[in-house]
């Protein structure tokens, strides 16, 4: 058996509907290089390891285990059956995954299943002369806070969009783990529909940039300026609950405490007043932007460029004024 | 069929909330307790089906201090049939593992068919438990739905994940969480609240379940710092006098933001 770094920070990468690796990769490579030898687990579907596994390399994975699944049509359960051979193998200092939904049930089954300490939903991770600590941001950012585990390898969600630094491509280094089956009983996937990519808009969640709109917008048809401002600037469209709850667009592009949480460079909020369940969810945007009627609105307490005025006519005069620019 | 519903209570999002700066602890005090909504959202999804089926029994399952208990008597109020309250001193700051462990045990003690939580909760925004309570109980597990069919011996739903739309589906007994796609909780009426006092609710102990806290081989979570963040000041604020577009573009790409 080959040995691996003593500083090893296993990261679990998933492969996509195309046996792409999942987006998250390269912020998760990222991060772990930061404290230590990058690892990665790519749990792929079968007959896509090999490409994924060269992925991984060029995103910063110092050697890959590919771990093709047995059974893609079982939920989970041959993840979590394949991390717990790739930690036996490589005895990390953390384990790094994915604050996404199956990144969760997979960190949770496994701590549960091996009685490691879970970090959750970690924006930052860094070495302290015990081990690794994973760094959170919680209550809507109101408050930091670190956290590591008692003994052994922390398992740390990473919430995502929430790591800038990248790891240098290394060279490719990949082997097959041989897993033995849990047989843990487990939900089977009857079918899957791929999600129609209907715009070429960036996804709301881990979006560099984002425009959101709110009741402000006052209609279904009107809210589609929110989509206009969003194009020329390249950037995700998200909503106040008051605009889900008003139907003006569906509730997966909710931001806010019981919606996505954003960590954008740039959130730009538009007839949005600004509940502090919505704060919750982009206060910690790097810069904010709104624009409103009311100049009592809450979201003026954060933003950093506040416009108190009409959207329907500072929007457009601020499309026309950044289409103009891109013509120089 | 008995479906356990987990239920939280949170500090209420709709005021500032708080953690205590020395014991990194949350300061309940400082805010009003509530169900967190997800919880109630599962509790509703299993009332309709016990309207619709007699026989089924609902019963919640919530651990949390002992001042937990009007809380609970809401979800009695909105119809479950019984409650269960785990409250210990040595569950105070309990990590995900720990709780985990003894929701396990209450779980496997109150006896069930289907598990149903939310999906994430307002206040840890972990969304861990109910993963960790499938490898615990051993029975398959079914997150994030946003549709839910509960038939005989299964559970159905949909499930959306970062590329698509799952269909998926778990023999029972089963653990699965929802999403706020589900309808919102019904509000109890006069007759319900009335009932609610004189339905069970039980309190139980870790050493009810045999848990001890400090188990020497479970590794836990522990908080090492924990600091308030300076509030975010207000930058620059201008009235549209007909020309804030034109500034904003202007803010944007100075900032290289556009």
């Amino acid at each position: 058996m080959t040995e691996f770094a003593r500083d090893a920070i296993l990261v679990v990468v998933e492969t996509g509907p195309s046996g792409e690796l999942e987006k998250a990769a390269a912020s998760l490579l990222g991060a772990a290089a930061e404290v230590g030898t990058p690892i990665a687990l790519v749990l792929a579907s079968p007959g896509a390891g090999s490409a994924a596994a060269a992925e991984a390399a060029a995103l910063g994975a110092a050697r890959v285990l590919i771990a093709e699944t047995p059974d893609p049509s079982a939920l989970g359960v041959p993840g979590v059956d394949a991390l717990a051979a790739a930690v036996k193998q490589v005895q990390p200092d953390a384990i790094l995954i994915s604050h996404s939904l199956n990144g969760r049930d997979l960190a949770g089954r496994y701590a549960a299943r091996s009685r490691a300490a879970i970090s959750v939903d970690a924006i930052g991770v860094s070495r302290d002369d015990e081990g690794v600590v994973a760094h959170h941001s919680v209550y809507g950012g109101a408050y930091d806070v670190t956290s590591t585990a008692t003994f052994g390898p922390p398992v740390i969600t990473v919430r995502q969009g929430s790591i800038e630094a990248r790891a240098t491509a290394q060279p490719q280094a990949s082997e097959t783990l041989a897993v033995t089956g849990s047989g843990k009983p487990a939900a089977r996937i009857d079918s899957f529909e791929e999600a129609v990519v209907a715009t070429s808009r960036p996804e709301l969640r881990g979006a560099a940039k984002v425009v959101a709109g709110g009741r402000g917008l006052g209609s279904e048809e009107q809210f589609a300026l929110v989509g206009q401002l969003a194009d020329t600037l390249g950037a995700a469209v998200g909503a106040s609950r008051a605009a889900v709850d008003a139907g003006y667009i569906p509730q997966s592009h909710q931001v806010g405490q019981t919606g996505v949480s954003v960590s954008s460079q740039l959130y730009i909020a538009l007839g949005i007043s600004g509940a502090i369940q919505h704060r919750a969810g982009m206060q910690t945007a790097k810069t904010i932007v709104a624009i409103n009627k009311d100049s009592d609105a809450p979201i003026f307490e954060i933003a950093d460029f506040g416009v108190v005025g009409d959207l329907f006519k500072v929007v457009p005069q601020l499309i026309s004024a950044l289409e103009a620019r891109k013509k120089l | 069929m008995k479906i356990i519903v987990l239920v939280k209570e949170v500090p209420d999002t709709y005021g500032d909330r708080k953690l205590n700066l020395e014991t990194g602890l949350a300061d309940r005090e400082a805010s009003e307790a509530v169900i967190d909504e997800i919880g109630e959202r599962a509790l509703e999804l299993a009332l309709t089906y016990a309207d619709a089926h007699a026989g089924a029994e609902v019963a919640i399952l919530s651990l949390a201090p002992e001042g937990a208990t009007a809380t609970i008597r809401k979800g009695l109020a909105m119809g479950a049939g019984s409650a269960t309250l785990v409250s210990d001193e040595g569950l105070r700051g309990a990590d995900l593992g720990l709780t985990a462990e003894t929701l396990a045990a209450a779980i496997r003690r109150v006896g069930f068919d289907l598990v149903i939580a939310g999906n994430v909760s307002t206040d840890g925004s972990g969304g861990m438990i109910p993963a960790m309570l499938a490898e615990l109980l051993d029975v398959p597990l079914a997150t994030g739905l946003s549709s839910v069919e509960i038939s005989d011996g299964a559970v159905s739903g949909s499930r959306g994940v970062e590329s698509g739309v799952q269909k998926v589906s778990a023999n029972l007994p089963a653990v699965i969480s929802i999403t706020e796609a589900l309808p919102g909780p019904r509000f109890p009426n006069f007759k319900g609240i009335m009932a609610a006092k004189k339905k069970p609710l039980e309190t139980l102990t870790l050493a009810d379940l045999g848990i001890t806290p400090d188990n020497p081989d479970a590794a836990r979570s522990i908080m090492l710092t924990v600091a308030e963040k300076p509030p975010r000041a207000a930058g620059v604020k201008i009235v549209d006098e007909g020309d804030a577009g034109e500034k904003l573009a202007a803010f944007l790409v100075e900032n290289r933001l556009a």
